[in-house]
């Protein structure tokens, strides 16, 4: 069993959790060319190895997380809430998230 | 190019010979020999699997480079090549897809004479089950354009169904209710492992060294252009490369500077205990996410779709034996009682449209034959034959001339997710 350890629930099955993508920046549409806009839709740096990722405990606090895990391990270092809904987001901030962990006490 | 005759230079296999060794009890001898790293090739096949050995084959067989090094980090067949469901079918869903797949079923139907090796090719019967409107819609535009392009293949009802496969509970009042199917005939099993030692056999002979434990830690490029490639067993020159390596696919692009649109996800399969022959079909229902088939030791092997995040890690999840065993008894009730004995998991490099990319890339003699997600094994004579026939004749043959990489600057996906694989 591989387990998230989520700030709001505890170390929770990863299958409570959904795979949202790779932490990126989205470029923004008004200004992007085209082979930027493509690269984004595209191409990922799929590493074996430590990755930012966004996840939604979607069975849990239903709350997106910013997680980073090792591909290969697929061992989980560290987490913390995403300050907004990643579709919204131009950017992720990770380090947004310490005003965020301060709203509740990790688990 | 048809011989029926194996490799020039192997030793043959024959009936006699089995029983001269059955009787004898003398050791046969080593199928392909161990060799010294050259300090350069002609041509680097990086993937001791079944691409890569069928690129290495054909470039030596058809084109006459022998020159040639397959590198394996591992040991031959220790990929997705050693751990797929060794299912093969044409029944894809745009005519590019199923003209490229059927030129690859061919191959395969003729590859035991080919290389003088037994790869049990066996034709099943393939179906492909529909549970709503939506999937009878897209089996009847699979069908005729499967037809178009000369491939046997027609829907057929559960009543043809029940025929076919007697164990699948038909009756309808179930939650996913069998209204129909895509049925493929050609469609059928291989066994996976002896197509790679037919193939690594074939290329030994023919004069292609094969390295197994030999890693490759960096491509030199200079100018835009392969110059080299270093492993842990030493430095080669070359000028020409070919990435076969699936699963880890853009790491070993990325060595050479080119970014791939693609994704790493295990994909996971398991084997009962081994029963009577039961079951002649290859059974596949997309909706639920399953597809099984029954080899010829008995042993029930299934699998469903890819795991739901990515991941190089090849550890079997108790989610996935639960998931699909709980698809195979919707499908077939009476199997409650069947035992697993083992799961397994390969890695899947898996691209936006669900077709693989083949061809040359930005750096001048780096090709790729990748992006093979959960089709590649049934893909693996034709990519070898048409990637040879690219290195050889340096123009792109027309039947993989859609599956460039260029198609993702230039908005030519070929999507196939329709019918590429289960559950995406």
């Amino acid at each position: 069993m591989i387990t998230i350890p989520c700030p709001y629930c505890g170390p929770r099955n990863t299958s409570e959790f959904r795979y949202v993508g790779e932490q990126g920046s989205r470029p923004d549409p008004n200004r992007t060319t085209p082979a930027e806009w493509r690269s984004y839709l595209y191409t990922q740096s799929n590493e074996a190895g430590w990755v930012a990722e966004t996840w939604w405990h979607g069975s849990g606090c239903r709350r997106y997380l910013i997680v980073e895990r090792h591909t290969v391990t697929n061992e989980v270092r560290t987490i913390q809430p995403s300050a907004v809904h990643p579709r919204h987001c131009l950017r992720h901030e990770a380090d947004s998230g310490e005003e965020l962990t301060a709203e509740r006490d990790p688990a | 190019m048809r011989r029926r005759n194996g490799p020039r230079g192997a030793s043959r296999y024959s009936a006699f010979d089995l029983v001269r060794h059955g009787v004898s009890g003398s050791r046969w001898p080593s199928v392909w020999r161990a060799r010294d790293l050259q300090p350069s090739y002609d041509v680097v096949v990086i993937g001791g699997g079944v691409h890569g050995l069928a690129t290495a084959y054909y470039l030596a067989d058809h084109h006459g480079i022998t020159n040639v090094a397959v590198l394996e980090k591992s040991y031959l067949g220790s990929g997705a090549s050693g751990r797929n469901t060794a299912i093969i079918r044409s029944n894809y869903l745009t005519p590019e897809g199923v003209r490229f797949y059927d030129r690859s079923l061919k191959l395969y139907q003729t590859l035991a004479a080919d290389l003088n090796f037994n790869v049990m090719f066996s034709r099943r019967g393939h179906l492909t089950l529909a549970h709503n409107d939506s999937s009878v819609r897209t089996m009847r535009w699979r069908a005729e354009v499967n037809k178009l392009e000369g491939i046997e293949s027609e829907v057929i009802g559960p009543s043809e169904i029940k025929k076919l496969v007697p164990y699948l509970d038909t009756s309808g009042g179930v939650r996913y209710p069998i209204l129909g199917a895509l049925y493929h005939p050609p469609g059928g099993t291989i066994r996976h492992d002896a197509v790679v030692w037919g193939y690594a056999r074939a290329a030994d002979a023919l004069g292609v060294h094969l390295h197994q434990k030999t890693e490759v830690t960096e491509i030199d490029v200079s100018s835009d252009r392969v110059v080299g490639v270093r492993t842990n067993q030493g430095s080669i020159a070359t000028s020409v490369v070919v990435n076969c390596t699936a699963g880890w696919s853009s790491l070993i692009s990325k060595m050479a500077g080119v970014e791939m649109p693609i994704k790493t996800f295990p994909l996971q399969a398991a084997v009962t205990e081994p029963v009577r022959p039961f079951l002649h079909a290859v059974v596949v229902s997309g909706t639920l996410h399953v597809y099984v088939n029954q080899t010829d030791r008995g042993e029930l092997v299934f699998g469903a779709s890819v795991d739901p995040f990515p991941s190089y890690s090849m550890r079997g999840s108790l989610e996935f034996t639960e998931g699909v065993a709980g698809d195979l008894l919707e499908l077939m009730p009476s199997l409650a009682a069947m035992r697993v004995l083992r799961q397994w998991a390969g890695l899947c490099d898996v691209t936006p449209d669900f077709s693989p990319i083949m061809g040359p890339t930005p750096v001048t003699g780096f090709y790729v034959d990748v992006g093979w997600g959960t089709y590649g094994f049934k893909a693996a004579p034709v990519a070898g034959e048409a990637i040879a026939q690219l290195i050889a004749t340096k123009e792109t043959p027309k039947l993989i001339a859609g599956f460039d990489l260029a198609r993702f600057s230039e908005d030519r996906l070929v999507a196939e997710k329709g019918a590429a694989a289960v559950g995406h």
